[in-house]
């Protein structure tokens, strides 16, 4: 994956920039010594690094604002950060850029039950958010796999989503206001504890520009009530098309589950190991989950059941209790990790229209022949978000780029059968030159002007999300 | 002036290129907000007609100019519908003409049950737009997670169409529910009523409408809390609901589907309002802070909906909009001049910081400033 060359006159200029971030604020928060800073060199897309020239930690709005405008006076590109779980490699730096992490700034700031919000800085953890409120029911909604990591900021700019955003709605649908910094060092506020926030949608542009457009420092976050319980059911089939099919009827019948996912046999076999789950071994599975009272999760789950039998599973149980319920889900969570343990992968996230899952589970396996490498199935089968994990080996010369093509393929099909390129890990570097695929470049030239809008001089994570060569007269402009 | 009225998306580019005069741009003309335009009227309503709509994967994709009511009786037929209840302006604004579906987008309206499951904008999956320069430009999908690239298409919702001409929408669409049940409780004052909306949506019985009328049918404040699904599930959560807010007054259940469906419908057009004189406007805010800003205002009635969070008001005709404003400002939140002397602005005034993206985004969309010039405050 080509990053562009580091401008040599602005890492002629370290010592100076060093000083001057250290002007503003306490010296522990400024890194710089390159056995430090290579602790920042990648995040979750761990195939590509490149240790940044210095990284600051700011510990308020404040001290983000000063460090953007020194940057910004500076002309040296900044890549925002929350905890580094991107798996786009959205905080990728480049050697002349400095990172902003947000990870000291994670106080929760106010907490209202009566008008259901709380507002907090955003590098607290998405799981702490409900940490903060979980004693008194509430929690906050979007459940990305990286939960216990990933911070809110990080949240916002690829507008993350979740098992249970099915019900419930990605980083977009529950996000009412935010404090954004921008480039040049001003400070904005954009809605708050009301809903619609006045004005164009701002905050709805900025879901998802992977860090493009400003750095979110506060953030206010709708909040809910948690379900009086909540209930998964295990389906397993003997073919991924049976189990795609019995996903659409289920959505067909008007019952809406808080969550349907999906794993295949590889997936199934290696969370099994790791969570010891009780998942059945079979070609597909899927967990159902419903919310509810008892009463109320027993005639949901009679429909959806009913639904299931028609397509003759092999396994059909309900959990019996939360104990099985929280290890059902810790085998779905931990299902990335577990295929860790056995296999370098890498981790695709098109999404396609759910009617047509059974086409592309197909057409998958056909491609992975095709390309000699496996593919392992793990996603949200209720909004057609995929997952394919695609094994191979780092060690071995030419399995990466054999990887990545056979990816750009899948990604490929995805955009062919209606769906598109990435539904909730962003395009960062990796999907970047897959855009045009997707996207006519006016499609992508009124994207790049909404980003001349917020940062004229492109310094803000400039080399991502659009393709090099589209980018390039702005980011050279801007130097 | 003579309307223009596109038969395609093609036509209407072209008109949009070419054009040198400033265009008011309509869907079915229902909803006159915003500052009013004179200019070019342009219509959508020749692009008509549902594109795709596939009920298993609960999306539709629909051309702007398609009616509502058509919409909905293609959503209907399958047991669907526009979860977000979107308002029908005409009785509030006195309009006569079709609703369009491009117009529910391009204003963002959403209805009681935006409280639960989210705003027109959060249904809003894809979009086609012709930009100020006669672009047809290409945002968004027709799945229901998306985040390949920027999302122009919430920032198209809600943009009155200053930043382009929409053409054709996807949607998310939802089942429709089996049974409805309200919950009401009669007699209660504005801020009683709030805590009661607000202990209500506290719960965990998802509830998707919480609304106080300060007269109801009778005269009488009556404060309603909607719940919806399954019958034995309605009826399990309306008793549940039913013990948490006996606290605040003699609770009734109202489970028959004409009555509860044409109760909403009237908090969700705001029927108290309709024939009435005077000012409207309309007040986001954080719900408990409702109830102390109606008291502020010498000579306001107000429908409260959102659990309080959403306030439609009715004030004595030419009403000191600063006075409302800085009402609302200085609790946070935003008021908007649905009826009444427009001309004077609309919108709550932006920061200056923020109205200067607003301000470069115009320049970006339109360049050339002749989509609805001045209509959400300043022209481009």
């Amino acid at each position: 994956m080509e990053m562009p060359a580091p401008n040599p006159a602005i890492l002629a200029r370290k010592a100076d920039l060093v000083e001057k971030l250290q002007s503003i604020m306490p010296r522990d928060a400024v890194i710089h010594e390159p056995a430090e800073t290579r602790a920042y060199e990648c995040d979750g897309l761990t195939a590509y690094k490149c240790p940044p020239l210095a990284v600051v930690l700011p510990a308020s709005t404040q001290e983000v604002s000063d460090a953007l405008r020194i940057c910004h006076e500076m002309g040296v590109p900044v890549v925002p950060r929350g905890s580094g779980t991107s798996l786009a490699g959205g905080a990728l730096p480049t050697e002349d850029s400095v990172i902003l992490g947000v990870a000291r700034l994670n106080d929760v700031l106010e907490t209202d039950y009566d008008n259901r919000f709380i507002r907090v800085q955003t590098g607290r953890t998405n799981l702490s958010v409900t940490g903060a409120v979980e004693e008194d029911g509430f929690f906050y909604a979007p459940d990305p796999s990286s939960q216990l990591a990933c911070a809110i900021a990080g949240n916002i700019a690829m507008n993350s989503g979740g098992a249970h955003c099915l019900k419930y709605g990605v980083t977009t649908n529950n996000l009412m206001g935010v404090t954004m910094v921008l480039m040049d060092g001003t400070v904005t506020e954009i809605g708050g504890a009301f809903l619609d926030a006045e004005g164009l949608d701002i905050l709805g542009l900025l879901c998802g520009s992977e860090g493009q457009l400003g750095v979110v420092t506060e953030a206010t976050l709708r909040i809910l009530h948690k379900p009086e319980g909540a209930r998964p059911v295990l389906m397993g089939f003997n073919s991924s098309e049976v189990a795609g099919q019995c996903v659409s009827d289920i959505i067909k019948a008007g019952v809406l589950p808080v969550a349907i996912e999906f794993m295949d046999r590889p997936c199934i076999r290696a969370t099994e190991d790791f969570a010891g789950a009780g998942y059945p071994d079979c070609e597909a599975l899927l967990i159902v989950e419903v919310e509810g009272s008892d009463a109320e999760i027993d005639e949901q789950l009679e429909t959806i059941m009913e639904i299931a039998r028609g397509h003759d599973p092999v396994e059909l149980r309900q959990s019996e209790s939360e104990e099985e319920s929280k290890r059902i889900w810790l085998g779905r969570k931990s299902a990335f990790g577990a295929m860790g343990q056995i296999n370098d992968y890498m981790c695709l996230d098109g999404t396609i229209p759910v009617s047509q899952l059974p086409y592309v589970l197909r057409r998958t396996e056909e491609l992975s022949k095709d390309f000699g490498l496996d593919v392992a199935n793990v996603f949200h089968a209720g909004d057609g978000n995929m997952h394919p994990l695609i094994l191979f080996d780092a060690n071995k010369p030419g399995d990466l780029e054999t990887c990545e093509a056979l990816g750009a393929e899948i990604l490929k099909l995805c955009v062919e059968v209606g769906g598109c390129l990435t539904g909730e890990h962003g395009v960062g570097i990796e999907k970047r030159d897959l855009m045009l695929h997707q996207y006519d470049p006016a499609d992508l030239e009124i994207q790049m002007a909404v980003k001349d809008v917020f940062d004229p001089k492109w310094l803000l994570n400039p080399a991502k999300v659009f393709p090099l060569a589209s980018s390039d007269a702005r980011r050279i402009a801007a130097e | 002036m003579k309307t223009l009225a596109p038969a395609s998306e093609a036509e209407l580019a072209e008109i949009v290129a070419k054009t040198s005069e400033p265009l008011r741009v309509i869907g079915g003309g229902t909803r006159p907000i915003g500052v009013p335009v004179n200019a070019q009227p342009l219509t959508t309503s020749g692009l008509s007609g549902v594109e795709l709509y596939e009920p298993g994967a609960l999306t539709l994709v629909v051309k702007a100019g398609t009616p509502v009511a058509e919409v909905e009786r293609t959503l209907a037929a399958e047991g669907q519908r526009l979860a977000f209840e979107p308002m029908d302006h005409r009785g509030l604004l006195a309009t006569t003409g079709e609703p369009t579906i491009g117009g529910v987008f391009a204003a963002n309206v959403s209805g009681p049950r935006r409280i639960q499951c989210g705003a027109a904008r959060d249904f809003l999956l894809g979009v086609r737009f012709v930009d100020g320069q006669g672009q047809v430009i290409r945002n968004g999908g027709r799945v229901m997670k998306n985040v390949t690239g920027y999302d122009i298409v919430k920032l198209m919702a809600g943009s009155y169409g200053t930043l382009g001409v929409l053409t054709e929408l996807s949607l998310k669409v939802l089942p429709k529910s089996h049974a409805t049940g309200t919950v009401l409780i009669e007699g209660l004052a504005d801020a009683q009523a709030v805590r009661a909306l607000s202990r209500a949506l506290a719960s965990p019985y998802e509830v998707t409408g919480a609304a106080h009328l300060q007269r109801g049918a009778d005269g009488t404040p009556v404060t309603m809390v909607r719940i919806e699904g399954f019958e034995n599930s309605v009826a399990y959560r309306a008793g549940e609901l039913k013990k948490i807010l006996s606290a605040f007054g003699e609770v009734k259940i109202e489970t028959d589907p004409e009555r509860t469906s044409a109760e909403w419908r009237s908090v969700r057009d705001v029927e108290v309002f309709h024939g009435r004189d005077g000012d409207i406007w309309r007040l986001s805010v954080k719900p408990s802070d409702a109830p102390v800003i109606v008291s502020r205002l010498n000579g306001a009635e107000a429908v409260y909906d959102w659990g309080g969070g959403l306030v439609w008001l009715l004030v004595p005709q030419s009403s000191n909009a600063t006075e409302i404003r800085a009402a609302v400002a200085k609790t946070g939140g935003h008021a908007t001049l649905i009826r009444g002397n427009r001309a004077a602005g609309v919108f709550q005034p932006l920061a200056p910081a923020v109205a200067a993206l607003h301000d470069g985004l115009r320049a970006r969309f339109d360049p050339r400033g002749i989509l609805n010039p001045g209509l959400m405050g300043r022209a481009a």
